[in-house]
This record gives C-alpha cells, structure tokens and sequence, in this order.
C-alpha cells in the first residue's frame, strides 16, 4: 500500500479530489475557494498602511489560514511519508528544451539551479523568483482570483468572467513559455 | 472548532494530493504550456467537471452547511481586470511554474527558497492595492 501510494498520483485522481473541494468547502459553511485572497489578507495583516483596499476585518477570513495551513501540513507530511523514490518522468519534447540550458530533472520537483537562495542575487535568480513572484501576486489579485477562485470554484459555477480570465491566464502563460522563456533560461 | 478542524482536513488533502499529482511542479506547468504533456490539462478539466457536477447535485438537493444555512454562492461581475489581470498572472504562472496555492505547498513540501516567491507574490498584491484606483477596471 505504502509503495502505491509513493507513486505519483494520476490525473483523474488528482482532479476528482480538487474537484470536490469545491463542495466540500460550500457544506462547511459557504466558503469560496480561492487561495489568492490569502495573500491579500496577508498584506492586510503584515504592511502597515493606509490603503482602502486592505481596510477590513481580516479576521472574518481566518478559514483560509487554516486551510493554507493544512495545505502546507499535506504537503510536508506527503513528502516526509510517501516520497517518490523515482526521478520525475518528463515528456520528451520538454527534456529536450531543457537539455538546452543544462537543465535534467531529477526527483525534485523545481530545478533548484533557478529557484534556490544563492541564485537571488543573480539577474535569472531575481527574474524567475521575484520578477515572477510579484506578476503572479499583481496579477491574481488584478484579475480577482487565481486558478482556483476562477478556473475550478468560477467554472464549476459556470461564471462566464471566469473563463474569460481563465482563457487569459492561459494565453499569458504560453505566450510566456514559447517566446520569453527561452531567453530567460539563458540568463540563469 | 469542528468547523476549522474540517477545513484544515480537507486543506491537508488538497496539499497531499498537490505534492503526489506533482501539480506543484515548475516542470509539469512548462510541460503544460508546450503542450507536451496532457497531465495537467487533466487535472483541471477533470476538477472543473467534478466541480460542476457537485455544484448542480448542492443546487438541486437543497443542500445545507454544517450550520444548516442555505448554500450561497458568489457570483463576481466582468472586469477588464479578468483580462489585463489574467495576462499578467498567466505570464508570472509560467515564470515561476506555480499558483498561488502550490507556492504555500512548495514551501510546507520543503522548498524554502519557494518563501522569496511567496513574498514577492505578497509585494505584487500590495502593489495592485495601492495602485487599483489608477488602473482600468
């Protein structure tokens, strides 16, 4: 049983729980999932300020604390108990990519020669970790939602902005993967 | 009690099944946007169906929460923002290969350096707090 489980989990598995997150947040007591907000409220807690934006009662979100928290609990207890002992299988077409910048994945699941401390001072360091950190906290909060608000809590209660914005998330993203990127791989 | 006991269960869940679906993974979303793989578009279509299907089954059995309330959900109206907003997360999701939501598992998973994301990503959202008046809605 142990060994299934430390085998990588299929897709329809995986989408099956997502999916009923959904539900099974509403039943609890009518929360909409949406991790995004998490980090407004974050900077509602954390900076200091003035803004309207961040005036509220915070602590009426506290539920999302605490599911953050378990996410965060789930995935140090999946990693401590059931890791994969295997490197990860990649599709060839994007081995291949990578083998270009040097880049061969192994059992982890980020390349740490880009995302690691030591690399924060370097331009590619800076560009993927905090250039992309910052664009993805502007960007969920400026479209109100990120793939979970919109693209399974909004479709999964047929909201058509949210698939305008679902749509958009992903022509950003392989715009980005299939022209920019190749250039920022060079720099790390 | 119960209540935040519950949610931190199913958070635990969600988070278990990021870190072993390998849907956190910086490699899975480059895969994703080469269309290399079909994993991840299994993933979300298969959570977006369920999601729908559950939604309907709450809508049409009357379902209550654990409180006995009635189940209401939100509905947000169109902004510009869903698409200048949507874009400029789109590039950052290929960027940086993760959501929020994985970012949080990353670093509970072990993946520290995943905590200057994190922050950067808080710093993006105080920004667009500070500049929202400014900019098309």
């Amino acid at each position: 049983m142990i060994e299934f489980l430390k085998q990588p989990l299929h897709w329809s598995i995986a989408g099956i729980i997502i999916g009923l997150t959904v539900p099974a947040l509403l039943l609890v007591g009518n929360k909409r999932f949406g991790i995004s907000s998490a980090l407004k409220h974050l900077c509602a807690i954390c900076i200091p300020n003035k803004i309207p934006y961040f005036q509220y009662d915070w602590k009426e979100q506290k539920w999302l604390f605490v599911f953050v928290f378990g996410i965060m609990s789930g995935a140090f207890i999946a990693e401590m108990v059931i890791p994969n002992p295997n490197d990860m299988i990649i599709a060839d077409a994007t081995l291949q990519f990578l083998a270009k910048y040097n880049i061969t994945p192994g059992k982890e699941l980020i390349p740490l020669s880009i995302f690691s401390f030591e690399k924060i001072l370097t331009l590619g360091g800076f560009i993927f970790m905090v250039v992309g950190g910052f664009l993805v906290g502007f960007g969920t909060r400026y479209a109100e939602g990120c793939t979970s608000g919109h693209s399974i809590y909004g479709l999964a209660t047929l909201q058509w902005p949210s698939l305008v914005a679902t749509i958009c998330f992903m022509i950003g993203g392989i715009l980005t993967t299939n022209f920019l990127l190749p250039h920022l791989l060079k720099l790390i | 009690m119960k209540k935040t006991l519950v949610i931190y269960f199913i958070g635990l869940l969600f988070g278990a099944v990021f870190m072993k679906a390998e849907i956190i993974s910086w490699f899975r979303i480059l895969e994703m946007f080469q269309f290399a793989s079909f994993h991840m578009y299994g993933v979300i279509g298969t959570a977006v169906v369920v999601g729908i299907i559950s939604v309907a089954l709450i809508k049409k059995l009357q379902l209550k929460t654990l409180d006995g309330e009635n189940i209401q959900i939100e509905y947000k109206p169109f902004t510009k923002g869903n698409v200048i907003g949507g874009l400029i997360f789109g590039i950052g999701w290929s960027i940086t290969g993760a959501c929020p939501g994985p970012l949080f598992a990353l670093i509970g998973g072990g993946y520290l350096s995943i905590i200057i994301v994190l922050i950067s990503a808080i710093l993006g959202t105080f920004v667009y707090g500070a500049l929202k008046n400014k900019l098309p809605h």
